[in-house]
């Protein structure tokens, strides 16, 4: 069995926060604290979580767009979190991004060519003027956007054609994962429909990986592989698409999942309603982090930090409710 | 506006057909070219239009009816303006029109020149301490020692320093405003770099200097040329203030600050001495003013002209 496209072990990345009148650095935001998943080829692996629970740094840790903290990302086999710049500048090449912002993530004073244009010259991929002329129309192709744009400016644009043209930014470098942070959130729901089946399409013909950082469970749902739910910079339940919506394990899970709106009139699912604000990363609960605020709670919560542990043949849990014998059930 | 009409007919019982709604919005024309944004931006078109006349004054000066504005004339000291003397005389009889024509080129030469070298070195620096983080700590703190200076007393002693001399008045105003550039700069190059853009970038392996060049840069310009707008006024005030107390322009080269300098004196038997060089320097710093503003809401879209 070849190693899987991406490894990410035990990740962790803390921000200082400067405090006092030099900016002293006394406390740490734990935005990420040991995180640890693995990408197949070709496989789409959704990070969901409420905001500020550390997916989108999850992201940027992979880009490496900063030095983390602890852990290991290992890109098919080759550690990137501590690779040189030269090495670095060539696998950044298989990793690309798509954000969330439509209007900020394109350089408003460049037109689409050259947006096109900057990671293929940076790479060295095209030979020749006119291959670099092919290959940029050909990702307007690609994209389903008219070849004449190729030479407007980024404000010319809707909402979800800039979000083309950043996946067609993406796509220049030929790479093998995409991490698509929020890609879809900043949309219509007729546009995300669009850009989701543009994702997927591209997906199986160029047997891209991506990542999909995402809060919207009901687009999770419809395109993942596998889901990963974070909360306060863990994961605390990583599965399968079929069994995250239909058998969640977690606590957090189920309430999370409770919150989705069923598109029948009149479906009432009987939402979990979680008590209290998720608390500071600064200063996160002991024991388990979601104990402050999970339905279930016991002694053993607040004390000890529950590991991840398989509960079915692809389903990890951390949750001292999976711990074997507990009198409790959700 | 769609133009959809509905027959009253058809409406259900019990409801009425709004009214038509006046226009209020004038429809939306597309300018193109350079005399269609002159149009769009009227401030521009005038503050533009008076600075370039101005401009052409100070360039064009020996050929406007000009003598030389240095010449003594003992007897025909503090004339009234009339035809031969516009302006009329100073104190030493010199042509007080020729002196106000040729005081434009210091005024605008200092104003031009430090706008420009308080830009580039203000530019500088604050991409520097944008960047370069442990370098940002020293760079500002020198900078708030500089701020902490009213930039006059910072001019005034730089120039207590040297020689006057013009080049000499353009360092020591330069120095002075290089703080305000440089903070403007690294205010903008920090946010810029938290664009989603610019880790786009990153992430598409394109080197730090590139991305200064092409992603950071380009966008700076716009708020700097505003600012450099703003610089050149206040250094053609603070110009005027140093020759007018004697610590500019030396008095051999007529400046509008020196010429009210000499006139002050008499300002309340000839205050045409005083007045033309003020009214010159007011109209200037005026034009430039308007031409900053200008530019500003032409550049910035979120300053866009309201209803």
């Amino acid at each position: 069995m070849s190693p899987p496209l991406l490894q990410v072990n035990d990740l962790k990345k803390h921000f200082p926060v400067k405090s006092g009148l030099f900016g002293r650095k006394s406390e740490f935001v734990y935005a990420v604290d040991g995180v640890s998943f693995e990408i197949a080829r070709g496989e789409t692996l959704s990070l969901v979580g409420e905001s500020g629970c550390g997916k989108s740094t999850v992201g940027r840790a992979i880009l490496r767009l900063f030095d983390i903290t602890a852990g290991q990302v290992i890109l098919d086999g080759q550690r990137i979190d501590d690779a040189h710049p030269g090495t670095m500048r060539q696998m950044r090449r298989r990793v690309q991004v798509v954000f969330q912002d439509p209007f900020s993530s394109l350089n408003p004073r460049m037109r689409v060519r050259d947006i096109l244009a900057e990671p293929i010259r940076n790479f060295g991929l095209a030979k020749s003027a006119e291959d670099l002329e092919v290959r940029v129309t050909s990702l307007m192709d690609t994209v389903r956007l008219p070849r004449e744009a190729l030479n407007r400016r980024p404000h010319e644009f809707s909402g979800g054609q800039r979000q083309r043209i950043g996946i067609a930014r993406a796509l220049a470098a030929e790479p093998e994962l995409i991490v698509c942070d929020e890609a879809v959130s900043a949309l219509d729901v007729s546009v995300k429909a669009q850009i989701v089946n543009l994702l997927q399409d591209l997906q199986s013909e160029f047997g891209l990986a991506l990542l999909f950082i995402s809060h919207d469970l009901a687009i999770v749902e419809h395109m993942t592989h596998r889901v990963a739910v974070m909360y306060l910079g863990k994961i605390v339940e990583i599965a399968p698409r079929r069994e995250i919506f239909a058998a969640p394990r977690h606590p957090y899970t189920r309430a999370l999942l409770s919150a989705v709106p069923l598109p029948e009139p009149g479906a009432q699912r009987n939402p979990i309603i979680l008590k209290g604000d998720v608390p500071s990363p600064i200063n996160p609960p002991k024991g388990c982090r979601f104990h402050t605020r999970c339905p279930l709670v016991f002694d053993r919560c607040r004390v000890e930090e529950p590991v991840l542990r398989a509960t079915g043949t692809e389903q990890w849990v951390a949750c001292h409710l999976e711990d074997g014998a507990v009198a409790t059930s959700g | 506006m769609t133009d959809t009409t509905v027959n009253p007919q058809a409406l259900p019982a019990g409801l009425v057909l709004a009214p038509q709604l006046p226009e209020i919005l004038r429809p939306v024309t597309i300018r193109r070219g350079f005399i269609g944004f002159l149009r769009g931006h009227p401030t521009v078109a005038i503050g533009g239009a008076l600075l370039l006349a101005l401009v052409l004054i100070a360039i064009f000066a020996p050929y406007l009816w000009t003598v030389d504005p240095t010449a003594l004339a003992p007897a025909k000291r503090t004339r009234a303006p009339s035809a031969d003397f516009w302006f009329g005389t100073d104190v030493l009889g010199r042509d007080i029109y020729s002196r106000v024509l040729f005081g434009a080129r210091v005024s605008l030469t200092v104003g031009l020149s430090v706008a420009i070298f308080a830009s580039v070195a203000g530019l500088a620096i604050g991409m520097v301490s944008g960047f370069i983080r442990w370098a940002d700590g020293i760079l500002m703190r020198f900078m708030d020692g500089l701020m902490s200076i009213p930039p006059i007393l910072l001019a005034i002693a730089l120039m207590a320093l040297t020689r006057g001399s013009v080049g000499n008045v353009i360092l020591a105003i330069t120095v002075a405003e290089i703080p305000r550039v440089s903070r403007l700069v690294r205010s903008v190059v920090l946010s810029l770099r938290e664009q989603p853009y610019v880790d786009a970038a990153v992430a598409c392996g394109t080197r730090t200097p590139m991305i200064i060049l092409r992603h950071i840069l380009p966008n700076t310009l716009a708020p700097m040329l505003v600012q450099a707008t703003y610089i050149c006024a206040s250094a053609m005030i603070t110009e005027a203030i140093l020759s007018f107390i004697g610590a500019g322009t030396p008095p051999t080269i007529p400046s509008w600050g020196n010429i009210m300098a000499e006139g002050r004196a008499l300002w309340q038997v000839k205050p045409y001495i005083v007045f033309f060089p003020a009214a010159f320097l007011s109209v200037t710093v005026l034009a430039v003013n308007l031409l900053g503003d200008g530019l500003r809401d032409a550049l910035d879209p979120r300053m866009a002209k309201r209803l």
